[in-house]
């Protein structure tokens, strides 16, 4: 089992491709079903709450907590895997960037920024407010 | 149709290698076959049933058939689950059983991830297609950070502390130290688990465990068959399946999929946790124990850290003796799937036959639990109930 953090190309598909597009614009998309209203993460065309089709892209807040995170000391540098409950209500897996790692907190308010990913799109973090 | 009653495990085998450069992965298999058809008194011609999981190579059961040379089998299943699968196994070779597809199904699994590392192979393979995958792989998840995030969400949410995580640890080195075959045989403290090296935060080394090559196998067979064998029999009383995942976004790190899996698993068997006498819980991490024994009903939820304290877990010791042979942590996690050999430990606990040291007397009555994929995000949990034939 590799400790590093792998460094792997974005996979761009069909259902990927519009959310590295928006991230790449500053913007955190999240997938809403239109029919039941619910939003759902990670994105999907068919909604996992009530199997419509009619789902779309929002721009979410960009604000949330963490929810949990780890530190995985023995990659060089270490770095912080996490999860943050955005304000619309879904966790999604990432990173904390760009702080004290030991202060980092469950609870903590965090805000989304983006890192270059190459080829025109952008990746999600998020850093204490 | 239930599956109380309606079979039994007759063979098991646990492969002696934890280091296995000298042999192939098929050969693992096919030596696993052989010693687990051995201690049930049958052969191979015997066997009309087959299961494995993603460690088969190629097509799973075509091409281990045609290799072992099965040549009655009328019955396959390859179903995939992670470590969990073995158990998952044991369910649907029990209800295939009960239902007359089948009198005798042979389950093997085997790996040889430290050889395949000493061989420069990639260690685990990742489906680009998953459809987790583009979302979650650019942070840099690993096996041992997602289970940490679980162990320091249980931390924020109960108080769960390091210490009692590491009692588990020192469990089951206690019972590792009466099995020649262990990985690691020497007895630890709660000061060496949390004094070990920080992995990912708050996982130490020694809340870790091994990485094995080996492997074990199970034959099953109907009551028919199992009653004209000489070997002692252990009835299958109950099993559950159940998977977990992130449901959507709505992420709960404090429970496992044991949650569902479990009071199946007891309800087939008309008993409950304080009936089981000898529990196999899978051990990744310790964080994984905690999280099943609650799940399970041995103990409340969030009172687990409690629960594993002061030895509570040791064999002659404690109230729920668990992995006596070492388990995950110390003995042997072949393949990284350490479902199959929990099975393995909780049939020789009914039998007796577990090492004097640490066997449990009357065990009548015994659980073993799997937890495949990962904790903190998707996994496949499996549950069974043995007994002996008084059960």
């Amino acid at each position: 089992m590799s400790t590093d953090q792998k460094k792997i190309d974005l996979v761009v598909n069909s259902e990927s491709k519009p959310y590295w597009e928006g991230a790449a614009r500053g913007q955190l998309l999240i997938r809403v079903c239109n029919a039941c209203g619910k939003a759902h993460y990670y994105p999907r065309t068919i909604c996992p709450h009530c199997f419509s089709e009619d789902t779309a892209f929002v721009e979410a807040s960009g604000n949330g907590v963490i929810y949990s995170y780890s530190v995985t000391r023995q990659a060089k540098p270490p770095y912080v895997i996490a999860y943050v409950e955005l304000d619309e209500g879904v966790s999604m897996l990432t990173n904390i960037v760009d702080c004290e790692i030991d202060k980092i907190r469950i609870g903590q308010k965090v805000r989304v920024k983006f890192t270059e990913a190459g080829e025109g799109y952008a990746l999600p973090v998020f850093t204490p407010v | 149709m239930g599956i109380n009653g309606k079979s039994y495990i007759v063979g098991i085998y646990e492969h002696p290698c934890r280091a296995a450069l000298d042999k192939t992965l098929p050969q693992l298999h096919a030596e696993i076959a052989k010693g687990a058809l051995a201690d049930a008194g049958l052969s191979k011609d015997d066997v009309d049933a087959y299961f494995c999981a993603g460690d088969a190579p190629g097509l799973g059961p075509i091409n281990m058939i045609e290799y072992m040379g099965l040549n009655n089998v009328r019955h396959m299943d390859s179903t995939e689950t992670g470590g969990s699968s073995y158990i998952v196994h044991v369910n649907h070779a029990a209800q295939a059983i009960a239902a007359g597809h089948c009198n005798v199904a042979l389950i093997t699994l085997a790996g040889r991830p430290v050889a395949d590392a000493k061989e420069g192979k990639p260690v685990r393979y990742y489906n680009q297609q998953a459809p987790d995958f583009p979302f979650e792989m650019p942070y840099g998840p690993n096996v041992t950070n997602m289970y940490a995030m679980c162990a320091m969400r249980h931390m924020h949410e109960y108080g769960t502390t390091s210490e009692q995580l590491a009692w588990i640890k020192v469990a089951a080195s206690h019972h590792a130290q009466h099995n020649e075959h262990a990985r690691l045989r020497d007895v630890v403290t709660v000061e060496d688990v949390i004094n070990s090296p920080m992995i990912a935060d708050p996982l130490h080394r020694l809340d870790c465990c091994v990485i094995t090559d080996g492997g074990g196998g199970i034959v099953m067979a109907s009551p028919a068959v199992a009653k004209s064998l000489k070997r002692s029999r252990v009835k299958v009383l109950g099993a559950g399946e159940a998977p977990k995942h992130l449901a959507a976004g709505q992420v709960d790190l404090t429970y496992s999929g044991a949650r569902w899996s479990g009071p199946k698993a007891f309800a087939e068997a008309g008993v409950t946790p304080a009936d089981i006498k000898y529990a196999s819980i899978y051990d990744s991490f310790t964080i994984t124990v905690l999280e099943t024994l609650e799940d399970l009903g041995f103990c409340k939820k969030g009172d687990g850290g409690k629960f594993v304290s002061d030895g509570n877990l040791i064999s002659g010791v404690g109230k729920l003796p668990f992995n006596t042979d070492g388990g995950g942590l110390c003995n042997n996690h072949p393949g990284n799937r350490g479902g199959m050999t929990k099975v393995l430990e909780a049939v020789r606990q009914v039998r007796g036959e577990a090492h004097p040291k640490v066997q449990v007397r009357n065990c009548d009555i015994a659980l073993a639990h799997g937890t495949g994929g990962l904790l903190g995000s998707r996994m496949g949990s499996a549950t069974v109930i043995l007994g002996n034939e008084d059960a």
